[in-house]
């Protein structure tokens, strides 16, 4: 009923404001709509990156992705050294009116990290939270944890009041058949206000006259439509009727390049595309396993030719890598970042000596939707294996059919790019991907590798609060996932994003996520 | 007649549950939802609990059993990906759809018709020789094609109409409409067009058909001997011969232009039904596509009965009971 009234009334406003120009108005044209309003109901970065105009965090990134206070001032690591003591900013209101306080962030942890959220694994260490006085949270880990800080960064304050009021303290269950009423409404301390929503049609932001921070934008309000068809979106971004996309596809690039009125914005983006071995003692087809031999890793490797992937798939966009977490991120290190060389001779003379001369058969699973040119780019790989004798079985589907088969060991290798989101660490990868598989750890070892010393180097930087020293052991971590060939890094592949010259301003961030309150629109105010 | 009725209508809720038999025993191979639900930093427990919570590890039989029986009280469920009920969802969608169903039915017609008159009028001129040309680039062409061509032409070139979404809309109760703001209008054409496109070739090629069997009958010879003017015969006497298939048809194709809208909703985002379920795909949403499935074959099976019911109202040779009798007759 509320969306309704919502509809109608933006309806007429809309109509009011047409003849008013001087409204500076961002038309987002992404590539798929948001799930909901609700941001902790479903594991979905691209939502929680949408309604971060709307809600926002205790800590947020700046524009070079650093962390700085948002909605906490300050903080500090008590005694015990696992609990984390957070000052709240004043004069902070939500968009009903209702004052931010300690209260607000309690219920808020409790709500995320909740049996039915789906995003508790975002806080990891999370134990309990406990309001000191109005401005005062602490926040107990279950040890010593060095990211609080950047896994705050994605978990959203909600207003207490209003979810109390309106019955949803807890994400919405889907399994239990009922409706959430924070899906079809947001209340948030953010730059932006939701002024109304059509799912799949159109998402209508309008700025927060009373947003606690000084705006650098100077956007009245933004219109988030998805259009999920790629020519589509370019022909709407060709013909002005959107006049920015997060997701260009790169094989209309040229095309808009050349347009007059488009600018398209370039970069390469934090995710590390990867190639990953099992360690398991057969393969699925039930023949002993050749890949827990290093010799036939490195064979496969060495027959990957870098260069041409970059060159022809990738169009020249790409950055070969040869570490397996982008330069940016926190625990790369340039002595990671070698490359093998291609050489396939060596490659025969490795498997020669691995005593499998005569190649052997494996399956090669990629996804049909998962990363930039995945297909293109894992048929080159499997002819350039086939050169060397291998019989590589390609199998491409989307990722909702390969997952499962991922996780259940019922694929040999397999592709994976890593962006180490939303932590923006290299202990991200480390822990989700290179750790053993054990509780919390190595959720993504699908090649089921166990390295003690590797295992034992990660839960210290997992607990290690001075920082260098920390980046020191991922760094030494790192090293040993790079000697042994656990995964193979290809590169960290490009995005685009593209405005129309009436966006003076728009940051491109390396996450590949829009941040708008630092965009600019040419308007006439 | 009742027993036919009957006997009609068993056959209907049967083939309901067949496809939703069918609807189930796909979703098995569409993969897993709740990798696609939770985030990068669920452990492997978190994934298997939610598994348990929505009832995925429950045995084929009674999912499917739990699925039916929810149906009937119409009960489809949360959807996945949208936290929303499944009805509320598609409720919300049905007009666009339906509105832009409607319109490319009235262009096929309005379009169609008289275009079949002419190449049947003129067989051996050169523009009906053209129209059949074309006919058949329009029967061959993928819709997402003309879709993505119309939008070069009309909105990228000559920037005459929007390349996507339905624009304003106005609510008339729970029924949102785009037929009554210009933008709304504006928004329809491009969709209603390249959803038409193989209707207006299929219209076009009955007519033709039609009228080429006609003009052959004595009545219309008997019109033309007696002076009638030629527009008469051919527009007024012979055309209204035509369009009893033309009509069966239209109504049987409704279902179908239901179903492949989801082409052209994808294409211009048009926030129907089928863009829905396209996602629901993606996302492995199951309880849409569920709802979805049902309630397109719903609209089959039910357009169905009403024409087989129809025509047995109207022909009494085809009533169960007296076909039988006829046909030991014959």
């Amino acid at each position: 009923m509320t969306i309704r009234t919502l509809l109608l009334a933006s309806a007429a406003l809309a109509g009011l404001s047409g003849a008013a120009t001087a409204e500076n108005v961002l038309k987002w044209g992404a590539n798929r709509d948001i799930g909901s309003l609700d941001p902790y109901s479903y594991g979905d970065s691209f939502t929680i990156n949408v309604l971060n105009h709307v809600y926002e965090g205790l800590v947020r990134y700046n524009e070079d992705l650093q962390i700085e206070p948002a909605l906490a001032e300050s903080w500090e690591i008590l005694d015990d050294q696992v609990t984390w003591r957070f000052k709240l900013r004043d004069g902070v209101t939500f968009h009903n009116g209702n004052a931010f306080t300690a209260e607000d962030v309690v219920a808020s942890l409790e709500r995320v990290s909740h049996e039915t959220s789906p995003l508790k694994g975002n806080l990891p260490a999370y134990v309990s939270s406990e309001m000191v006085d109005d401005r005062t949270v602490d926040i107990t880990l279950n040890g010593t944890y060095p990211l609080l800080l950047n896994d705050l960064t994605n978990i959203h304050i909600f207003d207490k009041d209003w979810m109390v009021e309106n019955g949803a303290e807890l994400p919405t269950d889907i399994g239990s058949g009922v409706e959430g009423y924070a899906t079809y409404n947001a209340n948030g301390t953010g730059p932006f206000i939701v002024e109304s929503r059509q799912p799949d049609a159109k998402t209508v932001f309008v700025v927060n006259p009373d947003w606690w921070d000084e705006p650098q934008h100077n956007l009245d309000r933004i219109e988030l439509t998805p259009v999920t068809s790629a020519a589509t979106r370019v022909a709407a971004l060709l013909s002005g009727e959107i006049n920015f996309t997060n997701d260009a596809p790169v094989q209309d690039l040229p095309r808009l390049e050349a347009a007059p009125n488009v600018e398209v914005l370039e970069g390469v983006d934090l995710r590390t595309v990867m190639i990953g071995f099992p360690f398991r003692d057969t393969l699925v087809s039930g023949e002993p396993n050749p890949f827990k031999d290093k010799a036939v890793r490195e064979a496969l490797y060495k027959a990957i030719d870098l260069d041409l992937i970059h060159q022809r798939v990738m169009r020249g966009k790409s950055r070969i890598a040869g570490a397996t977490v982008a330069p940016p991120i926190p625990g790369y290190a340039e002595e990671l970042d070698t490359l093998p060389g291609y050489d396939p001779d060596a490659s025969k003379a490795l498997l020669q000596e691995a005593g499998v001369p005569e190649g052997f058969s494996f399956e090669f699973n990629c996804l049909s939707d998962g990363l930039v040119n995945e297909e293109q780019f894992c048929q080159a790989i499997a002819s350039m294996w086939s050169r060397i004798g291998l019989a590589p079985q390609l199998d491409v589907a989307p990722r909702a059919v390969q997952t499962p088969k991922r996780t259940n060991g019922k694929t040999d290798v397999y592709t994976l790019g890593w962006a180490t989101l939303p932590m923006l660490d290299a202990y991200s990868p480390l822990l989700q991907i290179f750790h053993s598989k054990e509780g919390n750890s190595g959720v993504f070892n699908w090649g089921g590798w166990s390295y003690p010393e590797l295992d034992a180097l990660i839960q210290e930087a997992g607990q290690e609060l001075d920082v260098e020293t920390r980046l020191g052991l991922e760094t030494q971590a790192l090293q040993i996932v790079k000697d042994e060939m656990l995964m193979i890094p290809l590169h960290q592949q490009p995005m685009a994003w593209a405005v129309t010259d009436d966006v003076t301003d728009m940051p491109l961030f390396p996450d590949n996520k829009p941040r708008l309150w630092f965009a600019q629109v040419g308007g006439e105010s | 007649m009742l027993a036919f009725l009957i006997k009609r209508f068993a056959n209907a809720a049967f083939v309901m549950l067949a496809v939703a038999l069918l609807a189930f025993t796909i979703f098995r191979f569409f993969g897993d939802p709740v990798e696609m639900m939770v985030n990068e930093q669920a452990t492997q427990e978190d994934r298997a609990e939610l598994r348990e919570r929505l009832g995925l590890n429950d045995g084929f039989v009674t999912q499917y059993t739990r699925f039916v029986t929810n149906a009937v009280q119409g009960d489809f469920g949360i959807s996945y990906r949208n936290q929303q009920d499944v009805m509320v969802l598609i409720g919300e969608r049905f007009p666009a759809t339906f509105e832009l169903v409607l319109v490319a039915t009235i262009l096929s017609l309005v379009i169609g018709i008289p275009l079949g008159v002419i190449t049947a009028v003129h067989r051996e001129s050169r523009m009906a020789n053209a129209l059949q040309l074309g006919s058949i680039v329009g029967v061959s062409l993928p819709s997402f094609v003309v879709g993505i061509m119309l939008i070069l032409a009309f909105s990228v070139s000559l920037g005459w109409l929007p390349a996507f979404g339905r624009g304003e809309t106005v609510d008339i109760g729970w029924w949102s409409t785009g037929l009554l703001t210009s933008s709304g209008r504006a928004a329809l054409v491009l969709p209603a067009l390249s959803l038409s496109t193989f209707q207006i070739t299929l219209v076009m090629r009955l007519v033709r058909a039609e009228m080429l069997e006609t003009l052959r009958t004595d009545y219309v010879k008997f019109a033309r001997a007696r002076g009638v003017p030629a527009g008469r015969v051919h527009w007024v006497h012979a055309l209204r011969n035509c369009l009893m298939p033309v009509i069966t048809l239209t109504g049987m194709q409704i279902g179908n232009l239901i179903a492949f809208a989801l082409v052209t909703e994808t294409v211009f985002q048009w926030p129907g039904m089928g863009l829905l379920f396209i996602q629901a795909v993606t996302f492995v949403d199951i309880p849409v596509m569920a709802a979805y499935l049902m309630l397109v074959s719903f609209i089959f099976v039910a357009l169905n009965t009403i024409v087989d019911v129809t025509y047995a109202w109207v022909d009494p040779r085809l009533r169960d009971d007296t076909a039988k009798a006829g046909g030991a007759n014959g």
